[in-house]
């Protein structure tokens, strides 16, 4: 037995019940089923039985999302010196600079860009750790349920759709609401019906559109202007992201501004692939997502529009520009807010595809409509298991009547 | 042609009665438990509001309006003021004689939504669907499509309520939320996930 498994287990009585921090015992357990798989076994006779824990699945995501952690990194601290070369600036002011000044903003130094990206992306990271950890600890502890690792991937998630100027103490409101409102308040995970990051994602949406959206939020410099591509594309459609000087192997790659960990299509692809492999998300959704927004994207191309620079964009496009491939991949397959049977999957996915183009292309108020399409298709997700099972139903009864 | 289906998409979806204006709230809150009360409330309020919204616009613009009633030679006569309590009298009137229609003739179809049928009386979408008609001065073919697409955007809306709701069945709701609480909150996020239409110009 391991050190670390006694040291566990010596601490084990102080938590369990009559010890003197009973009350703190869903901590002690979200510790020890961190590290170790839980021993307990189903007891009953009908119950699907597999090897793979939820503890594990949401371990899986959380390192499915690394490649695109590793991206928000560089790409963060590249576009950061990037702009900053542009501007002349040689020194960043702040804590930051007094760290990153050691070592240069150089666009093509990785230790400097890593550094920088990490400087942005590492606060972002543990304010919201930090500030949704304590809710999920406070409502395990009054509520007396296990502290899910739920929690773990929605956090890496939610800081991962933050764009990089994003003000700390909205990190840590926009991650409560997702917490407390998107999920805690309907029993925890696995029983709310909107994807709990994206909930408290477009609550700061709403909340604050100064720092959500705009032109000097995506670049962690201080008072540099600069669109996303997709805000570009929105203004001038493809035409005008070339002129820009922004090439498709460059959205696909991931150097664009963008939120902290959405920019790479490369990242999110090898990601998908884990995903897929590992059989945790289901690769009908993903499918389904590509589907919808391959055929509408194509049908908007065919009808066109004379004003409208958005129409002519093609799907290649739309699959790189903005977070499309982030929500295709990590946002649209949480198994708790898609749809469950698989049928209503493929339906599911279609909408997101379908809604993400309808609303970059259609609605002028947002660029990005990819997080907005999956809330919306969360609302309708549990209707579409219904149709499905009613349709089955109907087929089965035709067949043995 | 394109005006009509534009007026139809925006009545259903930018401008849904219960999502983006929260009318019609009691009901969609009271029979939003099962899927299929939400289908029959649904279908019954897509009914009666293409019914009543261009009964309402013939009646408005061959009666109360301003110069009106030049027809029977009253050129300065405005009733307009009147216009609410006409609705409200017209939607009542209507909602009796489909009941009393559909008990008649069609048994089952009367079966399947009378309990919900005198509900929609005191439905204030329908209202709200009336009285948008007069602000916005819609022509006859105009209401007839909004009447149907602002019937059919609250049937929506009702009906995923009342899936979410479904699946909320298996939730653990703390206990000063349960009931009404929990539901105010889910037609709020509802209404968040709605916002992906506000803002596109029609």
């Amino acid at each position: 037995m391991s050190s670390t498994r006694q040291f566990l287990d010596k601490l084990h009585p102080h938590f369990a019940k009559g010890g003197k921090f009973h009350t703190l015992y869903p901590v002690y357990e979200m510790v020890d089923t961190f590290l170790y798989t839980p021993p307990d076994v189903t007891a009953g006779s009908t119950h699907v039985r597999d090897a793979v824990d939820l503890k594990r699945v949401m371990t899986y995501v959380w390192i499915a999302a690394l490649p695109c952690i590793l991206m928000a990194l560089v790409n963060t601290g590249y576009q950061a010196n990037l702009a900053m070369q542009s501007l002349g600036l040689t020194s960043a002011p702040g804590w930051r600079g007094f760290i990153l000044n050691l070592f240069g903003f150089s666009p093509y130094n990785p230790v400097s860009v890593i550094l920088h990206g990490a400087l942005y992306f590492v606060p972002i990271y543990l304010v919201t750790i930090v500030a949704g950890g304590l809710w999920e600890v406070l409502f395990a502890v009054v509520r007396k349920h296990e502290v899910n690792e739920g929690f773990f991937v929605s956090s890496i998630l939610f800081a991962l759709t933050m764009p990089p100027n994003t003000p700390l103490w909205q990190v840590a409101l926009g991650i409560s609401f997702g917490v407390v409102i998107g999920k805690e308040i309907f029993g925890g995970t696995g029983k709310n019906f909107l994807n709990p990051a994206l909930t408290g994602r477009a609550f700061l949406y709403f909340a604050y559109p100064a720092s959500m959206s705009g032109d000097m939020v995506w670049t962690a410099v201080d008072g540099y202007s600069g669109a996303t591509a997709l805000g570009v594309a929105a203004l001038g459609g493809v035409d005008a992201i070339r002129e820009a000087g922004i090439a498709w192997w460059q959205t696909f790659l991931g150097f664009e501004r963008g939120s902290l960990g959405e920019t790479s299509t490369l990242a999110c692809l090898i990601g998908a692939a884990f995903l897929v492999y590992t059989r945790i998300a289901s690769w009908r959704i993903m499918a389904g997502v590509m589907l919808g927004m391959v055929v509408t994207s194509t049908l908007l191309n065919i009808i066109g529009s004379d004003t409208d620079a958005m129409f002519a964009v093609p799907w290649y496009w739309h699959l790189t520009l903005g977070g499309f491939a982030f929500g295709m991949t990590y946002m649209a397959t949480d198994p708790v807010s898609a749809s469950h049977t698989n049928a209503g999957r493929w339906v599911y996915g279609a909408l997101i595809g379908f809604m993400t183009v309808l609303i970059r292309v259609i609605n002028p108020a947002f660029p990005e409509g990819i997080m907005l399409a999956i809330l919306f298709s969360n609302i309708f997700s549990p209707l579409i298991d219904y149709a499905v099972i009613k349709v089955n139903i109907m087929r089965r009864a035709a067949r043995h009547a | 042609m394109e005006a009509y289906i534009n007026l139809f998409i925006k009545s259903v979806f930018i401008e849904n009665m219960a999502l983006s204006f929260f009318l019609g709230m009691c009901t969609f809150i009271a029979v939003s438990k099962k899927i299929e009360t939400a289908v029959g409330l649904g279908i019954a309020v897509v009914i009666v509001q293409t019914l009543t919204v261009p009964a309402n616009n013939l009646i408005y613009s061959f009666l109360l309006k301003e110069g009106a009633l030049s027809w029977a030679g009253l050129k300065d006569v405005d009733l307009s003021f009147i216009a609410l309590m006409a609705c409200i009298g017209v939607i009542a009137a209507i909602v009796q004689i489909l009941e009393m229609v559909l008990d008649k003739f069609f048994p089952a179809l009367y079966n399947a939504l009378g309990i919900f049928l005198p509900l929609i009386t005191v439905n204030c979408a329908i209202l709200a669907g009336s009285l948008f008609m007069i602000e916005r001065d819609y022509a006859f073919g105009e209401s007839v499509v909004y009447g149907v697409g602002s019937g059919f955007g609250w049937a929506l809306a009702i009906t995923a309520m009342a899936g979410v709701r479904e699946k909320l069945k298996y939730s653990d709701v703390p206990q000063g939320l349960r009931g009404l609480g929990i539901t105010f909150i889910t037609a709020g996020l509802m209404a968040m996930g709605f916002m992906a239409f506000s803002g596109i110009q029609l």
